[in-house]
């Protein structure tokens, strides 16, 4: 009895040479792609403080925004007109209304960012399924959609979402990311396409589909897992894009609903001739921050490229 | 050849018709309606039915997109509310100032996206490459009305070396003073237009010309005896600048999409700046009017660059 039960079982490997054997394996074995990405970020160290900045960023002004209540940062105080920055009440200064700048970049970067999270999501999700369907099918079902794909592509899109968000009354972040989504979709689905259709000419999906395994399993379950990689960079890069997608329409005047802060309206501040110069400490913190955030994304996004591309590893050296 | 071009204008029909089909669409949806401008509080509700039902607006959508279409190919494209003027002339004004900003961008872009492209390709992972991948990289990254406000702060404000509103000085008489004026204005959005256009020039030529150094070809060249400098001026350069030439094209979109930004950044007067303000005082014709000039001229661009492609790279046409 006590013979057949596996844990009982004496082992002829003694405990030392197993844990080297597994050593030995481990080390030989090919990495996970976590290890990859943990690899590649620990040889560049740069591509590490990037990604710290961002994540400690983007925790720091969801935290905190929660400690500042709307009416704080939304009364307007004609005693504290332009104050200066860098003093007790107001270490960034205060705007044309008294409103303290420091408060409304943290809630306007949570917005923002929040805003280019959902984009990214909603509108990678769709360019994703969407080059991934048309690279798999290929022949009349590609022609189509890559004919729809270059269309939007020519389309004048900033101006219709400007028209849009126009048109629809009483809209919300919400409604403005799915409008902003309708147009953005386009980015990573030609890359995701053409990695598709190379990846469907392939000996495991032709064993799959004589197995009669469905065609939606195929795609999502079996393609989609081994494109991840490039998925992930793309979403990255994506993201950084899409922080300047919302900012660049609040910039203009037809972003995020009046009262709402974002960082495109405070650098709209810049926009007014005194504010450029004298008052500079109501946009240009904003603007600083945006450069830092979009290039540490940005710069993370290459290391995660370099990291799914073999020959360009800087982990492996 | 000819087949490729028929083809191609072919394809363009309906999508032109598909993007007038949208753009009449959206013009439905916008609230008000063409008299806005021209009726007041004493205006009787029968006059205005009457005026809705002389006009058409009663009729089916699909008869008032063919009226809408009629009155396009006769030029009319309505009157401005906010003007009360032919759309035409108004956007013809400041189509002219858009046009110039335009051109002087695509000019620098291109005398500096080409060595730029050809010298990082050439020199690939010298500290010059270094550099221009650095640059590139940073251009890309960050939006590009943040570059327009930061260039027009440091350049504009700070430094005061350029105007910062307008196309034109206040004060200046005709002639050439005008044309100095005019070029003052254009040059800083210009540059920051340019600067930023060319990373996607100087991207695609360095990963043209890494690609041809390592082609048989070149290697063949290098073989013979070729001197390294003469394969990349006669092999290397030419055949990686020819693909170069189609992007003029793709690149209209870009420069009308980013004119928006920055006529309104530089408060240039031209069609993106119109833009801006007839969606400000809600002047629909004026409106309805750029987006469809907007997607008729990046759709000639793509169709324009298409051609280019299939003329310098046979490969690509398709019986």
């Amino acid at each position: 009895m006590a013979q057949n039960d596996p844990l009982n079982k004496k082992s002829s490997i003694s405990a030392e040479d197993l844990t080297r054997l597994s050593k030995e394996a481990e080390a030989t074995a090919t990495p996970s792609s976590r290890q990859i990405i943990w690899k590649e970020f620990k040889a560049d160290k740069i591509a590490l403080t990037s990604a710290i900045i961002v994540v400690g960023f983007i925790l720091f002004v969801i935290i905190a925004s929660f400690f500042i209540p709307a009416g704080s940062y939304k009364a307007v105080n004609i005693m504290d007109y332009f104050n200066k920055p860098f003093t007790p009440d107001f270490w960034l200064g205060a705007d044309s209304s008294g409103r303290s700048v420091a408060k409304l970049l943290i809630v306007g970067s949570r917005n923002s960012i929040g805003i280019a999270i959902g984009l990214t999501l909603i509108s990678g999700t769709f360019g994703i399924a969407y080059g991934l369907i048309s690279g798999y099918f290929g022949g009349m079902t590609d022609m189509i959609m890559s004919r729809i794909y270059d269309f939007m592509l020519m389309l004048p899109t900033l101006m219709f979402i400007i028209v849009l968000v126009t048109i629809i009354q009483n809209y919300n972040a919400i409604t403005l990311t799915l409008i902003l989504s309708l147009f953005q979709w386009m980015g990573s689905s030609r890359l995701i396409r053409s990695r598709a259709l190379a990846e469907s000419r392939k000996d495991y999906v032709a064993a799959s589909k004589t197995s009669g395994t469905s065609n939606f399993k195929i795609i999502f379950r079996e393609i989609m897992p081994n494109i991840s990689s490039l998925i992930i960079v793309e979403m990255t890069l994506a993201f950084a894009g899409n922080l300047g997608v919302e900012t660049g329409l609040s910039f203009l005047g037809f972003g995020l609903p009046n009262g709402t802060p974002s960082l495109g309206t405070l650098i709209a501040n810049a926009t007014d001739p005194t504010n450029i110069t004298q008052y500079w400490w109501t946009w240009l913190f904003a603007a600083l921050e945006i450069i830092v955030l979009c290039l540490a994304v940005s710069y993370v996004g290459q290391a995660l490229r370099r990291s799914a591309d073999a020959s360009q590893r800087l982990g492996d050296k | 050849m000819w087949k490729t071009i028929l083809r191609r204008v072919l394809i363009i029909i309906p999508e032109v018709f598909v993007l007038s089909i949208l753009v009449f669409l959206l013009a439905k949806a916008m609230p008000g309606d063409p008299f806005t401008g021209s009726i007041n509080p004493h205006t009787s509700l029968a006059h205005i039915h009457h005026l809705m039902k002389i006009n058409g607006l009663y009729d089916p959508w699909y008869q008032q997109y063919w009226n809408w279409l009629v009155h396009l190919f006769h030029g009319d494209l309505g009157m401005s509310y906010e003007y009360q003027e032919p759309v035409t002339r108004i956007v013809g004004e400041r189509a002219i100032n858009t046009l110039w900003l335009a051109v002087f961008a695509t000019v620098l872009t291109y005398a500096i996206g080409l060595p730029v492209g050809l010298y990082a390709g050439r020199h690939q992972n010298s500290r010059g490459d270094h550099a221009i991948r650095m640059y590139t990289y940073v251009t890309y990254a960050i939006p590009f009305f943040v570059i327009l406000v930061m260039g027009l702060w440091i350049f504009g404000y700070l430094l005061g070396w350029f105007p910062t509103t307008g196309s034109i000085g206040t004060n200046v008489g005709s002639g050439f003073p005008a044309v100095i004026s005019r070029l003052q204005h254009i040059i800083l959005p210009g540059i920051l237009q340019a600067l930023f256009g060319l990373v996607g020039i100087v991207q695609y030529l360095r990963s043209e010309v890494i690609d041809a150094t390592h082609s048989d070809y070149v290697r063949t060249a290098r073989s013979k005896g070729v001197p390294v400098k003469d394969v990349f001026k006669h092999h290397v350069f030419r055949n990686s600048l020819l693909p170069i030439t189609a992007t003029a094209g793709y690149s209209i979109t870009g420069l009308l999409g980013g004119s928006i930004y920055t006529e309104t950044v530089f408060s240039y007067p031209g069609m993106g700046l119109l833009f801006v303000s007839a969606i400000n005082y809600r002047d629909y014709t004026v409106i309805t009017a750029l987006v469809l000039m907007y997607g008729v001229l990046s759709m000639l661009g793509t169709l324009l660059s298409d051609i280019i492609m299939a003329a310098v790279d046979p490969r690509i046409r398709i019986e």
